[in-house]
């Protein structure tokens, strides 16, 4: 039953992905490829919500795998890592969150909309901290290969 | 430098020509100063200077007197454009192709790139409401509406935003009307949760594009543009909300 759901979920996000790319117009070589990314990180997350792990460090793991992994399919691809990173991303949008803290700002419910706004900030907060963290995988790569080559 | 005074000329109109089509389509800060830097080195410039911001680049050489200018008027998001103006810088470097031919090919990709036809990107802006109306809400009953009310909210925008270029009152008016339809679809029993209906409906719209943009352009220094791409998220993401406010009152 988890699985189903699951590969039900997988395939969902890869749909997402892709339909996100084709409004931000990304090259058709880069479809299967992005789509492929936003649903392993998407399952990954899942995975890691079911083992009881809190939406902040989710996020930033989920967050941290696109931008990597973004970044060598960028090297493999030869196209842009934005072309990658950013549709991959939209599952992980606090839509749900946003939503409801705008509502209950608009109806008089400040308590409520304030804690929604708190996760909003947190999840908003964890992703780009993720790509953070991703963009000094990069570096540090970078570093290592450059010193390394020029040691042997 | 014993370049002549035209010749310096063309590689300023180059490197200003790719710089521009990179910012008009939502590249990120740092790409487009390399780009610049790796058009000008590759023509044989050793020293090109530039100062690049959302709405304007300044570039200048050494031993030319004149620093150049473009404006940036408008920004739309087609990350196809950025593509190929790396693929063709690259090409540059290479010298697969020479600097008339780059320029040649980059007046092309600025006005000839050839994008999805408007009903495709109706049918996946449709789709993308519906299939993340179920990832975010795990309910199934909302999906028709949502795919229905998210395409025909991403036309509004689309057709505003083409004909008035104004992106946040085309945001506004979009994520009203979303507003609207998610109400009367559930009057008429299209839909059951007036809530997940607009989630759905309002996220062909969501600003990823200058939220993911302004974290890179921060994490790179640029402490320009960083702070102007997330302020334009904010006024996209205040625009959305102000749209959804206004049916909320009357509900």
């Amino acid at each position: 039953m988890i699985l189903d759901n699951m590969i039900f979920q997988l395939i969902m996000a890869y749909i997402a992905t892709i339909c996100f790319g084709i409004i931000l117009n990304i090259p058709h070589q880069a479809f299967n490829v992005a789509g492929l990314i936003g649903a392993g990180s998407w399952g990954i997350y899942l995975a890691m919500s079911h083992l009881g792990v809190g939406i902040a460090f989710g996020n930033l793991v989920a967050a941290f795998l696109i931008s990597v992994a973004s970044l060598y399919a960028a090297k493999y691809k030869k196209m842009p890592m934005m072309i990658f990173n950013i549709p991959s991303l939209v599952s992980f949008v606090p839509g749900g969150q946003s939503y409801q803290m705008v509502r209950n700002f608009a109806i008089g419910n400040t308590q409520t909309a304030w804690s929604f706004c708190a996760q909003v900030i947190v999840i908003a907060g964890a992703l780009a901290m993720g790509f953070v963290l991703g963009e000094l995988y990069h570096k540090f790569s970078l570093y290592f290969r450059t010193n390394f080559l020029r040691k042997i | 430098m014993d370049m002549g005074f035209d010749k310096q000329t063309h590689i300023l109109n180059a490197c200003l020509q790719a710089g521009r089509i990179l910012i008009e389509n939502g590249s990120e800060m740092a790409r487009v100063i390399d780009t610049m830097q790796r058009i000008a080195f590759n023509a044989g410039v050793k020293n090109a200077q530039m100062f690049v911001t959302v709405t304007g680049i300044v570039i200048s050489i050494d031993n030319h007197p004149n620093a150049q200018v473009a404006s940036i008027d408008h920004r739309t998001i087609d990350l196809d454009k950025v593509a190929r103006v790396n693929e063709l810088s690259r090409k540059f470097a290479q010298r697969e192709i020479d600097l008339p031919e780059l320029v040649r090919l980059l007046d092309r990709i600025d006005n000839e790139t050839a994008t999805f036809p408007f009903w495709i990107r109706f049918l996946a802006a449709a789709m993308l409401s519906a299939v993340l109306l179920i990832i975010f809400t795990h309910e199934y009953v909302d999906a028709p509406a949502g795919f229905v009310v998210g395409g025909i909210g991403f036309a509004i925008f689309y057709f505003l935003n083409h004909k008035f270029k104004v992106q946040f009152l085309s945001e506004f008016f979009a994520s009203f009307i979303i507003g609207i339809l998610a109400a009367i679809a559930v009057k008429i029993g299209l839909g059951v949760h007036f809530d997940n209906i607009i989630i759905g409906g309002i996220m062909p719209l969501v600003p990823g594009v200058p939220i993911t943009n302004a974290v890179r352009d921060l994490v790179s220094g640029n402490l320009i543009s960083g702070p102007a791409r997330a302020f334009e998220a904010l006024i996209s993401a205040v625009a959305i909300a102000g749209g959804i406010v206004c049916v909320l009152n009357f509900i």
